[in-house]
């Protein structure tokens, strides 16, 4: 009896604290995967984990416990992928820098971005630009703009130090200025 | 502050992850870096712009359904998970089993078909005695007794004149039984009222069932059938007194035909 009640318990509060997260969730794991459906593949598993780890979860921030397990399921499933295909290909755009340089040149005179989307179909060339970065940007961008964190909980969801999140934010950034104005020279 | 310390606030700023005291240092920088002035405002401007337009998903309406349903004892099926199962299970088995007991005791306390026909016969019996309506037309005579259930049946029952063998016929009378309408006759012996019914065997069965004795509430009753012919005798009579009569409508049954 005992432990149905410990069990109501934990399905109670794993109710209250983590499906309302799904969102935030689903708009993570839906920008890494770049599609809807393997998006819901990696939420759907994600979410059965945490259930099981629930028991080990002791701290008040649900949001971040559950989107670094979403990001996690992501980076196995992700793995075990590439294992299949027998390839594993080498992000040239993130290991041909050092991750500590800052270099704020790109965000010179003209550059400004919003004088840069006001010609462009703004929400699609975001979209596309951020799409386009690589994985390791997207994910801290996606994080830092849309999910509004703080540095301290991107370090944690992704697991790297705090100068390396503020790096890669600096780089991603670059970058989608870069892409941004691409596009407008383009289209 | 020279410039490539202020690049990193600069950021910081943006998000919101600075303090007062480098706030502060920073507008200090700004105010006087025509340079970082704009690399601030390029970055606010991204910031905004991605913010702005940036698809935030939302996880579709199926899938949030689904995804409620596929998790382990969610909503549901907590309900269930709450209720003492075991004392469920305890009292299922023991409505079943009980339930069981009380249809086996019915199955063995149900009367059989001769065990009904016997109780139906006392109280038609019973009734013809109460109720002073014993028959319907009083006669010793069978001659008038016999012509009279003509055409309120469908079979003509033997009738007997047993006076002299001291079983004067009182009458007849319809009377129902064994889900039909029957012949009864009322013979009298001493003081003794005996209910004769009468109905044609069924259709197919011509076998004479043997004589078979019984007595219910005091009643001793005598069932066999013979030419066709189903008879119930009813009476307060002793068994001898009983076999002597049907003794004597076997003999007469016999002889007229």
């Amino acid at each position: 009896m005992t432990s149905d009640f410990d069990k109501n318990n934990k399905n109670h509060d794993f109710e209250a604290m983590i499906l309302p997260h799904l969102d935030a969730a689903f708009n993570l794991a839906r920008w890494l995967t770049r599609n809807n459906q393997s998006a819901e593949d990696i939420v759907q598993s994600a979410y059965l984990r945490a259930f099981r780890f629930f028991d080990g979860f002791q701290g008040d921030d649900a949001r971040t416990w559950l989107l670094k397990i979403v990001r996690n399921t992501y980076y196995s499933a992700l793995r075990d992928d590439r294992h299949e295909r027998n390839a594993l290909p080498f992000d040239e755009t993130l290991h041909s820098h050092d991750e500590n340089e800052l270099d704020m040149s790109v965000f010179g005179k003209g550059n400004n971005p919003e004088n840069i989307l006001a010609s462009l179909d703004t929400k699609r060339a975001v979209d596309q630009a951020l799409e386009s970065l690589p994985l390791q940007f997207r994910e801290v961008v996606v994080l830092k703009e849309l999910d509004d964190l703080s540095y301290k909980q991107i370090a944690e969801i992704v697991g790297i130090p705090l100068g390396t999140v503020m790096s890669r934010l600096s780089r991603g950034r670059k970058q989608l200025v870069v892409c941004l104005m691409q596009q407008g020279l383009g289209g | 502050m020279v410039c490539s310390e202020s690049e990193q606030l600069l950021m910081a700023d943006v998000d919101g992850e600075l303090d007062a005291a480098d706030a502060a240092r920073l507008r200090a920088h700004l105010a006087a870096c025509d340079a970082c002035r704009t690399a601030h405002a390029a970055l606010t401007g991204l910031h905004k712009a991605i913010k702005r337009q940036a698809t935030a998903y939302v996880a579709p309406s199926h899938f949030r359904q689904q995804l409620a349903a596929s998790l382990p004892r969610t909503q549901a099926r907590r309900k269930f998970a709450a209720w003492p199962w075991v004392w469920i299970n305890f009292g299922a088995a023991v409505a079943f089993s009980s339930a069981f007991a009380v249809m086996l005791a019915l199955h063995v306390s149900v009367p059989s078909a001769s065990d009904l026909l016997e109780q139906e016969i006392v109280n038609d019996h019973f009734r013809s005695l109460m109720a002073e309506h014993l028959t319907d037309v009083a006669s010793s005579d069978k001659h008038t007794v016999k012509p009279w259930f003509s055409g309120k049946l469908d079979f003509s029952p033997p009738v007997f004149d047993l006076a002299q063998q001291d079983f004067p016929l009182i009458g007849g009378r319809l009377d129902y039984l064994a889900g039909r309408t029957v012949a009864a006759l009322a013979y009298r012996h001493r003081k003794h009222v005996i209910n004769l019914f009468v109905w044609p065997e069924q259709a197919g069965i011509v076998a004479n069932k043997p004589l078979h004795l019984s007595t219910r509430q005091g009643y001793q009753l005598a069932s066999w059938s013979e030419n066709g012919f189903h008879y119930e005798a009813v009476s307060d009579m002793d068994v001898q007194e009983l076999g002597e009569f049907r003794r004597l409508l076997a003999l007469h049954s016999k002889k007229e035909s």
